[in-house]
């Protein structure tokens, strides 16, 4: 067997290629997996990624060198082929297929099998050895059909609107408030109010074609404005006092794969918690890994340690990668 | 069971009192009385016994769902609570359609009781195949059902409530309805849900009883001392007297009838007190007119025979404080003025085991304020001041009664050992152990669990973790560095206690990162403290 990657102190590093997947440290050349802060971090050399990934990573990492390929489309780096595949996190999303000599290897960043009408789907692809996320890694962990819990979220939001609330929905300004935005288009054509993180965001989802409902930033009405029965969706590092009182009487609740916990939600003090997340689920871990057909897993993130332990009890080969990911953080 | 679990989901979720009050006036109002009367079994904090220890409810769960133990032990760290980790795990493993519903009452009366008693292997498959059948928050109830921790967030006052507004009756008669001794039956139900108005029951029953809440404001604030009546706060059995039907009864205000702990009491009251009578007092272990430690009463409870020699050194009295009820006639709406002289006239010939607690006279609060000085000489607690106008109230309602406390006992001590907590707080270490020096050694005098904020927990349980020395099972001896501030509501000399004192209700008042472990107290510093005062 080969090694094709292998972390050091900068990151997954592919030797043979000359570059580094989702580097925590700058390097000269960098294959991002997608957009969020733990895995496009700013200051290395040369960026490349999936191609609908690219404007994200414009508005993350400004000024640089970033260049885009179609999934599917391999791309020789040095003695490797590279190739993206959609890993159904969000959008332009990917898994990095690295092969040399017949010998194939996956990252699969991070990634969720359940559907997302504002990103592409994740594709199983088959390898000898896997580089799976692990953030929630516990058989505890197991997402209800998307469709269930969006009706949750709108029956909050109907129930608020009755009682003349506003309802704060707290949820990642990437990823996840467009996700949310797209699957609550099935009840209505409100317009939902958004923190001013999340409406740029909003904007490359849509040039990118996903169908949302239409928004507009808090931070452009005026002074007075009424939000009783309005939904706004911000980033949870919003939710202070200052920022709240212009709501006025709310609701909040935080949109999370964490509030599948009883005294998660309880502690975290929203409202209501709907346990909505863009990772796989414990079945849907254990599903990708079998269908890739991989023969050895190297795990990352969260419970990289339990799923690893468990695969091995399974036959499975199994080991954890030391990775400074973070997955769907607590907070 | 549908109908129940979503009851308690609705609790669970919510912290707005009127939201709770609202689901659950809904759900009487719609369930069965049979079921509603179990639900109203288990909202005011009743309980059974539980079915099966929860070791063995999670182990038949670990190999229905093909879960590993060291995996489950896991999964239950990031949950924190047995029942919740085991519905979690089942979760999706049910058949698409669920069992045909089942009511609550049934549940219990045709499942749950008939499983007691079993051996294993029997209730094992009856157990597990409940599972399949039911949702995972219902899962998640039957669990909690089955190893009797079923605790829904919410008091006893909003129960009262909704049943008042479902029952339109006044809130005290539905509370008065709930005390005692009852059985979750359809016609309990139907009872509690009665207008207003005479009650036929059972003539042991007491009323609420009115609890005092601390004082919050200036003593200033409560206008002129002579709308007030100020007396010692005593430290001992808060209960009721109740002489009906030719008999006496005592409760206490933990709805136990204990009146065969206390003969002399009730031998005195049944000649003494006509008939309908009910008084709300104090018992107390009381020697040359001043209270003993509560220790000394508690022997009266404690122990399992009623020796002369335990009624001997424990000498109680009833110290009555107020009158509910006068010639089988409940005076509680009465200004307590005049049910307080009514009580004077009746207990004027009660002495020595009856006794009326005394007024303290004093003309401006700064004279009252002197007079609450000398609570701790006197081995009480401080002062209580009523409002003379005020009726007798039910629950915590705030503003005619006050308690008016002496500030408790501090002590400084070093923490020793350290244990993880319950529930939410299973993965952290937050049952602690403390110690005070005597003769150059550290002695534990007591056991703390609250006090600290969150943060500070987390930073504690950090430190703990990196200064452990030795591990006893759960429980970990940690380096003698940490100093707190301890505060005690009593704190007394006991030949029982290795550390020669015993202390009631150990808080933890703050974290002395000030302070070295040497400044800690002294056991004979503390000791001589006692003794002097
Ligand atoms: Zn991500
Ligand atoms: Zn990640």
């Amino acid at each position: 067997m080969q090694v094709l990657l292998h972390p050091d102190d900068r990151g997954l590093f592919c030797e043979a290629g000359g570059f580094y997947i989702d580097p925590w440290k700058p390097v000269e050349r960098a294959v991002i997996s997608h957009g969020h802060g733990d895995h496009a971090r700013w200051g290395s050399g040369a960026y490349l990624a999936a191609a609908p990934s690219v404007p994200i990573l414009q508005r993350r990492l400004g000024e640089a060198r970033i260049e885009g390929v179609p999934f599917g489309e391999r791309v020789r780096i040095g003695e490797v082929f590279v190739s993206f595949h959609p890993a159904g996190h969000i959008l332009g999303s990917a898994q990095v297929r690295v092969e040399r000599d017949g010998e194939v290897w996956v990252f699969s960043g991070d990634y969720k099998r359940a559907a997302d009408p504002t990103c592409e789907s994740f594709e199983p692809v088959a390898c000898h050895t896997f580089i799976t996320e692990a953030t929630f890694a516990l058989p505890i962990y197991r997402w209800d059909p998307t469709a269930a819990v969006a009706g949750e979220v709108w029956e909050w939001w109907e129930a608020n609107r009755e009682a003349g609330r506003a309802s704060v929905l707290f949820c990642y300004a990437l990823g996840k408030a467009q996700r949310l935005l797209g699957e609550l288009a099935r009840w209505t054509d409100r317009t939902v109010f958004v923190h001013g993180s999340v409406e740029p965001l909003n904007e490359v989802y849509r040039q990118a074609g996903a169908a949302m409902l239409p928004t507009r930033p808090v931070a452009e009405t005026v002074r007075g404005q009424p939000f009783a029965g309005e939904l706004i969706l911000a980033p949870p590092s919003a939710g202070g006092s200052t920022w709240m009182r212009r709501f006025g009487p709310a609701s909040t609740a935080f949109a999370s794969g964490w509030m599948r916990v009883r005294g998660t939600r309880r502690r975290r003090g929203f409202d209501r918690g709907f346990a909505i997340s863009d990772h796989a689920d414990w079945p849907d871990l254990l599903r990708t890994i079998r269908e890739t057909g991989a023969e050895r897993v190297l795990t990352t993130h969260g419970y990289a340690g339990s799923l690893a332990r468990y695969l091995r009890e399974q036959g499975i080969a199994a080991g954890t990668l030391a990775t400074p990911f973070e997955g769907e953080m607590e907070d | 069971m549908k109908r129940f679990a979503t009851l308690y989901e609705a609790l669970d979720r919510t912290t707005s009192t009127n939201e709770k009050v609202a689901a659950l006036a809904a759900y009487f109002v719609s369930a069965p009385p049979e079921d509603a009367a179990w639900a109203v079994w288990f909202l005011t904090g009743r309980r059974l016994k539980r079915f099966l220890p929860g070791r063995l409810l999670a182990a038949w769960a670990m190999e229905e769902a093909g879960v590993p133990d060291w995996l489950f032990e896991e999964s239950y760290a990031g949950v924190g609570d047995l029942a919740e980790t085991i519905s979690l795990i089942l979760d999706g493993r049910g058949p698409a359609e669920p069992a045909p519903e089942l009511p609550l009452s049934r549940w219990m009366e045709e499942r749950l009781l008939p499983l007691r008693g079993r051996p294993p292997e029997e209730q094992r498959p009856e157990v597990t195949g409940w599972w399949l059948g039911l949702p995972r928050w219902e899962t998640f109830v039957l669990n909690k059902l089955l190893t009797g921790e079923l605790r829904v967030g919410v008091s006893q006052t909003l129960v009262e409530r909704a049943l008042a507004q479902v029952a339109n009756a006044p809130q005290p008669a539905v509370a008065h309805r709930l005390m005692g001794t009852w059985e979750p039956t359809a016609a309990f139900f139907q009872s509690l849900l009665a207008p207003g108005g005479e009650e036929e029951e059972d003539t042991s029953r007491p009323y609420p009883f009115y609890l005092a809440s601390p004082l919050d404001q200036p003593v200033e604030s409560l206008g002129s001392p002579e709308e007030w009546l100020a007396e010692w706060k005593w430290d001992g059995i808060r209960s009721q007297l109740i002489r009906r039907g030719g008999a006496v009864h005592l409760w206490s205000r933990g709805e136990e009838l204990i009146t065969g702990r206390f003969p002399e009491l009730a031998r005195t009251a049944l000649p003494l007190l006509p008939d309908g009578t009910v008084l709300d007092g104090e018992i107390l272990a009381w020697r040359e007119g001043r209270p003993l430690p509560f220790s000394v009463l508690q022997r009266r409870i404690g122990r399992k025979r009623l020796t002369d020699k335990v009624l001997a050194e424990a000498p109680a009295v009833f110290m009555g404080y107020d009158l509910l009820e006068l010639e089988g006639r409940d005076v509680r709406e009465r200004p307590l003025a005049e049910r307080r002289r009514a009580l004077e006239g009746l207990l004027e010939r009660g002495r020595p085991f009856l006794l009326t607690s005394p007024a303290i006279e004093a003309a401006a609060w700064d004279e009252m304020a002197r007079a609450r000085e000398e609570a701790r000489e006197r081995d009480v607690e401080g002062l209580m001041l009523k409002r003379l106008a005020s009726p007798y109230r039910t629950g915590r309602k705030k503003g005619d009664w006050w308690k008016w406390k002496i500030e408790p006992f501090t002590v400084d001590a070093v923490l020793i050992y350290a244990q993880p907590g319950h529930g939410r707080r299973a993965n952290l270490l937050t049952d602690y152990t403390f110690a005070v020096w005597s003769e150059g050694e550290l002695v534990p005098i007591a056991k703390a669990y609250s006090g600290l904020s969150d943060e500070e927990i987390l930073a504690l349980d950090g430190w703990l973790r990196r200064h452990t020395m030795q591990k006893f099972g759960p429980v970990r001896s940690v380096e003698p560095a940490q100093v707190f501030e301890l505060a005690f509501e009593g704190i007394a000399l006991s030949p029982r206690h290795k550390s020669g004192i015993a202390v009631r209700f150990p808080r933890i008042a703050r974290w002395r990162t000030d302070k070295t472990p040497e400044q800690a107290d002294t056991l004979e510093g503390i000791r001589r403290l006692l003794e002097g005062g």
